[in-house]
């Protein structure tokens, strides 16, 4: 396919591959055959239907049920928040999306295409970002990310330049990506996390707690970049988040989640309208937060004290 | 679509390579530590005064070095990147499972070989005057290469190990390459190990590979009068790697299904 030359006086764009694609969301250098076909604007860019999901842990503990019956449907390039406090399943539905764990029950499609069936065809369309920002912390941002790239087929020579455009725009300058990762701060290691999902062009955007544990000034970058993200490209997102008014300022629907069910689902404004009206309080997120799950965000509970997989 | 997947597991290649040269105070510390080893081991031969004996423990110790660094770098295929937390990232690419062991694999013969041939030259250094006159190179590279092919099978499978158990999986397999070492005839020959060992010793394919050096390198025998250790060996890579790719996939099915990937974040 035709890439769109870059003009060089201009601002360097923003996700180099996105922008040179703006409305077509068909990755071009992959030969699977499901995706010879452009993404259907009609299909929704994430269904989620009754998908339920147990984990047990050791031999005699009962399961614990940490996705419940849950349901949600992502319009393309819209960005659903999912809104819940630690332990309620956030990261658990956002695994089961990305075919990291699998389904106990329910089905979920990625424009349309079911994620256990068409497996390959998802894996390229969607991308994922966790708290943690998981990289070989020896190597280079830029030895990583040409790593994601090869993985996905995307041409190194190209991808190297659409990194330096990305992560420029994130503010990590040219001379920073060649240094190894674990000497850069938690925050410009999340951008390299967000700029590593970027690259691959993503139709469908998983950002779990992209901004978790950051220092307000990265947060606030971090949350603005995404924003840019959504307003110039044709990418649907998905994002989990416990702050509210990142909820409020990002999401143009949340569900919140307790205890791995969906307990409200609206836009931000159609949420306090409800507490507003149903139960006559002011109208903030942190009302409907209380009122839903029965608990503050603030006073934000660590049920899940277990220890670390990493030994 | 082939050359896709070439391409992918190329990634594998590339990224392990700049592992290494990142961590390449550890690889020097490792290629010392194994040098030291195989002399230690071959100066019994010395001490002893039997040149046939010291040949036979410097092949034993040059080529086992060769066969559990290859085993170890695909072994570690899952462990190293659940180290590094970027396991999640690896298995969500869109790549076959196959591509991403051949790329493990493929590095894991080529380092295999650079690090054996350091420690080779380590060797004559200190043993110059070794003479291998009636060695019969086709035999020695024959099995070298059946050698490397039957134990991709047992390393896939070792590999499995991590993603099975999340803490013990690393440790089971050490304990894995420390048996085959036992009962491989590495050292001496598997006679000498109790009836019951020697059973297990017919089951892994570095007996088989291990003599054939041996034999090729030391009497110059031919390759086409070892039949008896190359089919064996033909047999285990033509099961174990279809076998390996398979178990492999039940397991990451058995990990994304009880969450063993990762848990936390
Ligand atoms: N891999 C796993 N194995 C066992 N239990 C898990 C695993 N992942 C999550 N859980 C459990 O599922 C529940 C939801 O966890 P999680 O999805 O991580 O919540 P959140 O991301 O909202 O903090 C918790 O009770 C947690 O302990
Ligand atoms: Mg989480």
């Amino acid at each position: 396919m035709a890439r769109i030359g870059r003009t060089t006086d201009e601002d360097p764009p923003v996700t180099a591959t996105l922008l040179r694609k703006p409305k077509t969301f068909v990755p071009d250098r992959l030969a699977v055959p499901a995706e010879a076909q452009p993404l259907d604007a009609a299909l929704p860019a994430l269904l989620v239907e009754g998908v339920t999901k147990r984990f047990t842990v050791g031999r005699k503990k009962k399961p614990v049920l940490a996705i419940d019956n849950v349901s949600l449907r992502l319009e393309r390039g819209g960005v659903f928040g999912i809104l819940g406090a630690n332990g309620s399943g956030k990261s658990t539905l956002i695994r089961l999306v990305s075919g990291l764990l699998t389904l106990d029950e329910g089905r979920v499609e990625v424009f349309g295409h079911d994620i256990a069936r068409d497996e390959m065809t998802v894996k390229r369309l969607i991308n994922r970002v966790s708290v943690d920002a998981a990289f070989f912390k020896k190597l280079s941002p830029m030895e990583n990310l040409l790593f994601a790239a090869r993985l996905y087929g995307l041409d190194p020579g190209t991808a190297r330049e659409d990194a330096y455009a990305i992560l420029e725009r994130l503010g990590i300058a040219k001379k920073r990506v060649d240094r190894p990762v674990e000497q850069m701060s938690r925050g410009m290691q999340q951008k390299v996390a967000i700029a590593r999902a970027l690259l691959t062009s993503p139709a469908l955007l998983l950002l779990d707690e992209p901004t978790t544990g950051l220092d307000p000034r990265s947060k606030l970058e971090v949350q603005a970049f995404i924003e840019e993200v959504r307003l110039t490209h044709d990418a649907s997102i998905v994002l989990t988040t416990h702050d509210l008014d990142e909820a409020d300022r990002l999401c143009d629907r949340i569900s919140v989640l307790n205890d791995g069910r969906v307990v409200a689902e609206d836009s931000p404004n159609g949420l306090k309208r409800l507490v507003a009206e149903r139960h006559g309080q002011e109208p903030t997120l942190h009302n409907v937060f209380m009122t839903y799950t029965g608990r503050s965000l603030d006073e934000d509970v660590e049920e899940d004290a277990e220890p670390d997989d990493n030994d | 679509m082939l050359t896709h997947e070439l391409k992918a597991s190329y990634a594998f290649v590339e990224r392990n390579f700049n592992l290494s040269r990142r961590y390449w105070g550890w690889e020097l510390a490792f290629l010392v530590y194994s040098a030291a080893g195989a002399l230690s081991i071959s100066f019994i031969g010395v001490q002893l005064g039997d040149a046939r004996l010291l040949l036979t423990l410097m092949v034993g110790a040059i080529f086992w070095n060769y066969l559990s660094v290859v085993f170890s770098w695909i072994a570690e295929t899952i462990s190293v990147e659940r180290w590094e937390g970027t396991l999640e990232y690896t298995m969500m690419a869109p790549v076959h499972r196959s591509t991403h062991l051949l790329g493990s694999v493929a590095y894991a013969m080529v380092f295999g070989l650079v690090h054996t041939t350091a420690i080779l030259l380590a060797m004559i250094v200190f043993f110059p005057d070794l003479a291998l006159t009636s060695a019969n190179p086709l035999t020695v590279v024959s099995f070298f290469i059946l050698g490397s092919f039957s134990f991709v099978g047992i390393a896939m499978l070792a590999a499995i190990l991590p993603l099975l158990y999340v803490e013990r999986g690393a440790q089971m397999t050490f304990v894995l390459q420390s048996v085959l070492l036992l009962v491989s005839g590495v050292y001496y020959p598997i006679e000498v190990l109790p009836g019951w060992m020697q059973v297990l010793s017919h089951l892994s394919p570095a007996t088989y590979a291990i003599d054939g050096v041996r034999r090729g390198l030391i009497d110059g025998v031919p390759v086409t009068e070892l039949t008896g250790d190359i089919w064996p060996l033909l047999v285990m890579g033509v099961v174990l790697i279809p076998f390996g790719l398979w178990a492999f996939g039940r397991a990451e099915r058995y990990a994304k299904q009880t969450g063993k990937l990762k848990r936390v974040g």
